[in-house]
């Protein structure tokens, strides 16, 4: 067990890799399918229960790295040539994305078990080694280290989209790969700045990223070395204007593979600033508050206005995701601390709603290989459980009380308000709020409500207890985040704190150890 | 440089400068072993030239092994040199030499253009490379050089039949003729100007002429003559062709061999003899790289055979790998060296695949060919796979280590404030990284009709012993330098170390 404990990190992350090593020699054959859609649903299963401890132990002062808080450090050499370290460890906001990595990515694997029925074996291969690339990142504490990994499932999800997707999968794919790639090269330059600096200042060769957080850059290195990253991060998350290829890739991408990228790769953007960007360039990320904060703005209302105008409803959510991104940067970007604990928190609802609004897209495009909400209407009286689900998640998505949207919304406008300078910032973010809840609200009535007029819908089954499955644990989530966030808040006060003491230092009170919403 | 022992009679001086080349003399004299025994190879049994030529580069390989341990300094009143560098290059083209004879064997079967003559060929050209790597004399450095081009020129042309293959080794007689001459001409005024051919005495003569316009103009005739045989924009035009129309197998051992012996002179003299020279020719150099790095991705992007495609995806990689000269400094010498390294294996892995596809009757060049090849043959697929995303950079492979070296070596001048043009190094490093997205673009449609399309061609594939065992060795190299790289970093730091 101390074994486990002490290399837990290392274990969670490349646990997939044993259900791909299963897969690849499992015998060949069609008739092997069953078996290894079983294979992938356990390894999956099994890699979100043993990434469970992270949580319970997380304030077990035995995995607490005592310089600088982080959980369950590991360190060990790697390229000791250019001071490359195998370093893993995490805060409260890498835990959080790790069980939701580890949660969804069973999910999404679980909800391929009927639409997948093409090179089965290699699908769940990707699907696992995408889930390896993905834990890295939340869990890498190297800046080398977390490049690899970051570049790593370009691969993955490229064949993901580009084999078992919808009609220009190949262009979709592509796309994908390029652009992302095309931030992540101007990334690696900006890392290489920070480890030159790095040198410049301490004589040693690190990648070691709570040491490049220690770093004072000045603000004219910190522009460049910004600029850089922010396009890796920016095209990642997206923002507007870099959100061109998301529609694509999501509309392509099979629901599985939608799921996913909605649900964990654009995270690992927000993330990036979160971990990278800010507490290591905070001057620069103030220095360019202003036209970051312009940016998010047009992507919430654009992102919104597009997604109404959709005929096709996993591009109407994909537009969607663009616009609830953009709620999640704003917070971010404007670090007070409640704004930046709800943009994080948001960076969760959002994995966890838009997932499941992928899902739900996936679950009628299953049934009638159609996506067109002209194609619907009058579900309700048909798919019952289905109407209850897609209802409960539509307003999750749109931020209704008592469920979790709305307390990401809710602190990230009041973390806005809260800073006298941006206040107004936050009128415009309500904007898209009002918005949300009409192309929302909207679709869900064209296409449960009303008369059914389609002849082919009358025989739609419900949704069967595999679905069901993969729905209830993210309903649940929704519930609890909606109704006692603080189980979740608390693990994020302490680096909320130390970020916001970095990019805005002796401006706001720490958040007490408490529920900032009752602030 | 150790001091000469006092060598009296003819048989010590032969015996003693002998153990130095060894390497050399034994590539050579298998190779004239081979000629001899030749006519004795019945027909259809020419694989035993392929395993001669193997004994010799093995042989070879032996004796250089045991000439890393020796602290042999040079040899031949100074006209050779044993440093780090020259091995480490002695090491990559015995082994590029030794992985290109074991994909030949069956290919040339194929071909129907069997013959002794091909394998000694290999080895006289490995052993002008060698020369080429350990001189630091004008005139052994151009005996390497023309030893190497001529066995080349010959081995372009080498499908007697094929009208492709001896177009492409005119054209390339022409112009590597012509590029020699020119490096020739500045040769002879590096030595009018300084009044020897040692690369480290003109050095140190040049280094107080008044006026520099002679010796600028013997660097630059020296900078085009290399940059034809590295094959650097706007000197390449040779190359698609050449690459197109010779021996698959001979493309493969020009793209990594021939180009990495061109390097290591570049490197040699550049750091060398013109050392004071430097802020001259940062800026020329920069936008060489510049422009080679974009244009060989760019003319790649429409091409649909594979071998024309290598060819310009070569071009760009010779941009990457001028970056590591661009720098200057000791880290872009170990970043070019660890680079034309990873590129050995990257790119001979790739060209193993494409000699794996051509069979009777079918070229296998086409892009068309790839279809489906991952139906048929997973592992095959997946390893070409793998050489793709190395030779594009995507970690955690070979090809990213490399790429990150030269990256690294062009920043650390910028930050250093070293060296003159700072921020034409920032533009370099920001051009080639987007470059990479290009790269990508063009070698993931080969990846989409191997892993995507289904319509395989039925003809079986050329698989032989020797072919299997290069897959396996490149294959593991890609991705060992990838994920730990770190012998083959310090491999490359000794190298430029004892150069500088």
């Amino acid at each position: 067990m101390s074994f486990f404990m002490d290399n837990i990190l290392t274990i969670v992350c490349f646990f997939p890799l044993l259900g791909v090593a299963l897969i690849l020699v499992w015998p060949r054959g069609k008739e092997h399918d069953g078996s290894i859609k079983w294979i992938a649903n356990g390894v999956a299963l099994a890699g979100f229960f043993i990434s469970l401890p992270l949580i319970t132990e997380f304030n077990d002062a035995r995995f607490i790295d005592s310089e600088s808080g982080m959980r369950f450090a590991f360190k060990a050499d790697w390229i000791p040539a250019i001071g490359a370290q195998f370093s893993l460890g995490i805060d409260g906001i890498s835990m959080l994305l790790i069980l939701l990595t580890t949660l969804l990515g069973f999910i999404s694997i679980l909800s391929s078990w009927t639409a997948i029925t093409e090179r089965v074996r290699e699908y769940y291969c990707y699907f696992l080694l995408l889930q390896v690339g993905m834990l890295g990142v939340f869990m890498a504490l190297d800046f080398f280290l977390f490049y690899v990994f970051w570049e790593v499932m370009l691969v993955p999800m490229y064949f993901i989209i580009g084999v078992w997707g919808g009609p220009r999968r190949l262009y979709a794919a592509i796309k994908f790969f390029l652009y992302t790639l095309a931030g992540s090269v101007l990334l690696l330059l900006g890392i290489l700045a920070l480890y030159f600096f790095h040198h410049s200042v301490t004589g040693i060769w690190s990648f070691d990223v709570l040491a490049m957080q220690q770093l004072d850059i000045p603000l004219n290195l910190q522009i460049w070395i910004f600029l850089a990253m922010f396009l890796g991060f920016a095209i990642k998350v997206p923002m507007f204007p870099f959100h061109t290829w998301l529609p694509d890739a999501h509309v392509e991408a099979p629901t599985a593979g939608s799921v996913i990228l909605a649900a964990i790769l654009l995270k690992m953007g927000t993330y990036g600033f979160v971990r990278f960007s800010l507490p290591i360039l905070p001057e620069a990320t103030m220095h360019f508050l202003y036209p970051l904060l312009v940016l998010t703005v047009i992507g919430i209302i654009y992102g919104a206005l597009v997604a109404m105008m959709q005929k096709d409803m996993k591009k109407l959510v994909a537009y969607s995701s663009v616009s609830h991104l953009g709620f999640c940067m704003m917070g971010v970007f404007v670090a007070t601390p409640v704004a930046l604990e709800g943009g994080i928190l948001q960076m969760i609802n959002h994995g966890i709603s838009t997932g499941a609004l992928f899902l739900i897209v996936g679950v009628l495009y299953e049934r009638r290989h159609t996506r067109m909400i002209a194609d619907f209407g009058g579900l309700s009286g048909i798919m019952p459980v289905y109407a209850t689900v897609f209802l409960i998640m539509t307003l999750s998505s749109i931020g209704m009380p008592t469920l979790n949207g709305f307390i990401g919304e809710f602190m990230v406008l009041q973390g806005v308000f809260a800073d006298s300078t941006y206040r107004l910032w936050a009128v415009w973010a309500a904007v898209g709020i009002v918005l949300g809840a009409a192309y929302m609200l909207w679709l869900y009535q064209r296409v449960m409500f009303g008369e059914l007029e389609h002849e082919e819908n009358q025989n739609l089954p419900d949704l069967n207890w595999r679905e069901i499955a993969t729905f209830v644990p993210l309903i649940i989530l929704a519930f609890w985040i909606g109704l006692y966030p603080k189980v979740f808040l608390e693990y994020l006060h302490e680096p909320v704190n130390q970020i916001v003491e970095r990019v805005r230092p002796n401006q706001f009170s720490p958040l007490p150890a408490q529920v900032a919403l009752r602030e | 440089m150790s001091e000469l022992p006092q060598i009296s009679n003819p048989l010590e001086f032969f015996l003693f400068n002998g153990r130095a080349i060894g390497p050399q003399l034994h590539l050579i004299l298998w190779g004239l072993g081979l000629l001899c025994i030749d006519f004795l190879i019945p027909k259809g049994k020419g694989r035993v030239g392929a395993f001669f030529a193997v004994g010799g580069i093995l042989m070879a390989s032996l004796h250089l092994y045991w000439l890393w341990g020796q602290s042999l300094a040079s040899a031949f009143y100074g006209m050779i040199t044993l440093d780090a560098f020259a091995l480490f290059f002695d090491m990559l083209f015995l082994v590029a030499a030794f992985l290109s004879v074991l994909m030949s064997y069956r290919y040339m079967e194929v071909e129907e253009e069997q013959g002794g003559e091909y394998y000694a060929l290999i080895l006289f050209a490995t052993s002008g490379m060698m020369f080429m790597a350990g001189a630091v004399d004008l005139v052994s450095l151009f005996i390497g050089l023309e030893l190497m081009s001529i066995s080349t020129y010959i081995l372009v042309g080498f499908l007697k039949r094929s009208k492709r293959s001896n177009e492409a080794s005119m054209k390339y007689f022409l112009l590597g003729a012509f590029s020699s001459g020119v490096i020739l001409y500045g040769m002879s005024l590096l030595y009018g100007l300084s009044g020897s051919t040692n690369l480290d005495e003109i050095a140190s003569r040049v280094s107080g002429l008044q006026d520099p316009t002679l010796l600028t103009l013997s660097l630059f005739m020296m900078m085009a003559g290399l940059c034809f045989k590295i094959a650097a924009v706007p000197f390449h035009m040779w190359v698609p062709d050449a690459y197109e129309g010779a021996p698959t197998s001979i493309t493969a051992y020009m793209s990594v061999a021939v180009k990495a012996a061109a390097f290591a002179i570049f490197i040699r003299i550049f750091f060398v003899a013109f050392s004071d020279l430097r802020e001259v020719y940062t800026l020329v150099l920069a936008l060489i790289a510049m422009i080679t790095i974009t244009w060989g991705n760019v003319a790649a992007i429409t091409q649909q055979n594979i071998k024309r495609l290598l060819a310009y995806s070569s071009i760009s990689h010779a941009g990457f790998v001028l970056m590591g000269i661009v720098a200057g400094t000791q880290s872009g010498v170990t970043a070019a060296a660890l680079y034309l390294l990873a590129y050995t294996f990257m790119n001979l892995g790739i060209w193993a695949v494409v000699i794996l596809l051509r069979r009777q009757d079918i070229a296998g060049e086409r892009l068309e060919d790839f279809d489906g090849l991952f139906f048929k043959h997973p592992a095959i697929a997946v390893l070409m796979l793998v050489f793709f995303l190395s030779l594009a950079g995507i970690p955690p492979l070979a090809g990213f280590i490399a790429k990150y070296f030269v990256f690294a070596a062009v920043l650390e001048v910028v930050f250093a404030e070293a060296g003159p043009n700072t921020s034409i190094l920032v533009w370099l490093a920001v051009v080639a990284a987007l470059n990479v997205v290009v790269s990508l673009y063009y070698y993931f449609r080969f990846v989409v009709a191997m892993f995507i399309k289904k319509d395989y061609l039925p003809a079986p594939l050329s698989f032989s012993g020797g072919l299997i065992v290069v897959l396996v060795i490149t294959g593991i190299l890609t991705v060992l330098i990838g994920i730990y790289p770190q012998p083959f970093i310090e491999l490359a730091r000794a190298a430029s170390e004892s150069l500088i």
